[in-house]
């Protein structure tokens, strides 16, 4: 039987998948409103510092950023092919790449709070 | 390998431009393209947890930038992109997941549904809880 690491790449795209359509809509609308100067109390330092201190907060907060990450990743890969950029390698290895940097920065910046 | 039997083989031409072809095409791209925008979203608030542990100095600059225009034109479309990849990935649903109650498979309206509804019940619960209203 061929060995693929289809499955590998694929489970956390579907996953990420469907967190971002189940969660990034209204996380984009909470920056929105930010963005509006209608702030969210969330948003607000002291509020958003205490709640990224717990450590659950902390796990939910790094496993929603690389799934969201690699999922975008994947599908930009797919769609370069789609664009007829036949370099499949070369691209797999940027996007995942860079999602797995901004995941790690992510666990590092969280580490710091 | 293809060099090993023909010395000239046949590359065909492949372009972006078949994605203009058929309004199905083009709303595929749509849908693909929203991966731009969620990662792009995302690596940002990465970068607004850097300011967040790095103070409330630095958090305060990042809100700041966050009200140029723009990021409210980035937001704008951010949002616009996320909300049809919620759709076409819950109208796509019923196809990964079909889902089977003794003979008779469930209606796809009905589970494409319960995703559309759990959606609405989970951005309005979070919603609320950041205390956006």
């Amino acid at each position: 039987m061929a060995i693929s690491n289809k499955p590998i790449v694929w489970g956390p795209f579907a996953a990420g998948g469907t967190l971002t359509a189940f969660l990034t809509p209204v996380l984009i609308l909470l920056t929105l409103l930010a963005a509006l100067g209608h702030t969210p109390d969330l948003l607000a330092y002291d509020r958003l510092h205490a709640f990224a201190g717990h450590w659950l907060a902390k796990l939910a907060v790094a496993g929603v950023v690389f799934l969201s990450l690699w999922s975008a990743a994947h599908r930009l890969r797919i769609t370069c092919y789609d664009l007829g950029v036949r370099a499949d390698v070369a691209v797999a290895t940027v996007v995942y790449a860079v999602a797995l940097a901004g995941t790690g920065a992510a666990v590092l910046y969280l580490t710091k709070i | 390998m293809a060099e090993e039997v023909s010395r000239k083989p046949y590359v065909r031409e492949m372009t972006y431009r078949w994605i203009f072809r058929h309004p199905r095409y083009l709303r595929y791209m749509a849908r693909e393209f929203s991966c731009l925008f969620i990662g792009a979203w995302t690596l940002m608030m990465v970068w607004g947890l850097k300011q967040l542990a790095e103070g409330p100095a630095a958090w305060g600059a990042f809100l700041e930038c966050l009200k140029s225009p723009a990021s409210i034109v980035f937001h704008v479309i951010a949002l616009g992109f996320a909300v049809y990849h919620s759709t076409t990935w819950f109208n796509l649903a019923p196809k990964a997941l079909p889902l089977q109650i003794g003979e008779e498979f469930v209606p796809e309206a009905a589970i494409a549904g319960a995703h559309f509804a759990a959606w609405a019940v989970l951005s309005l619960a979070v919603f609320f809880l950041a205390g956006a209203f």
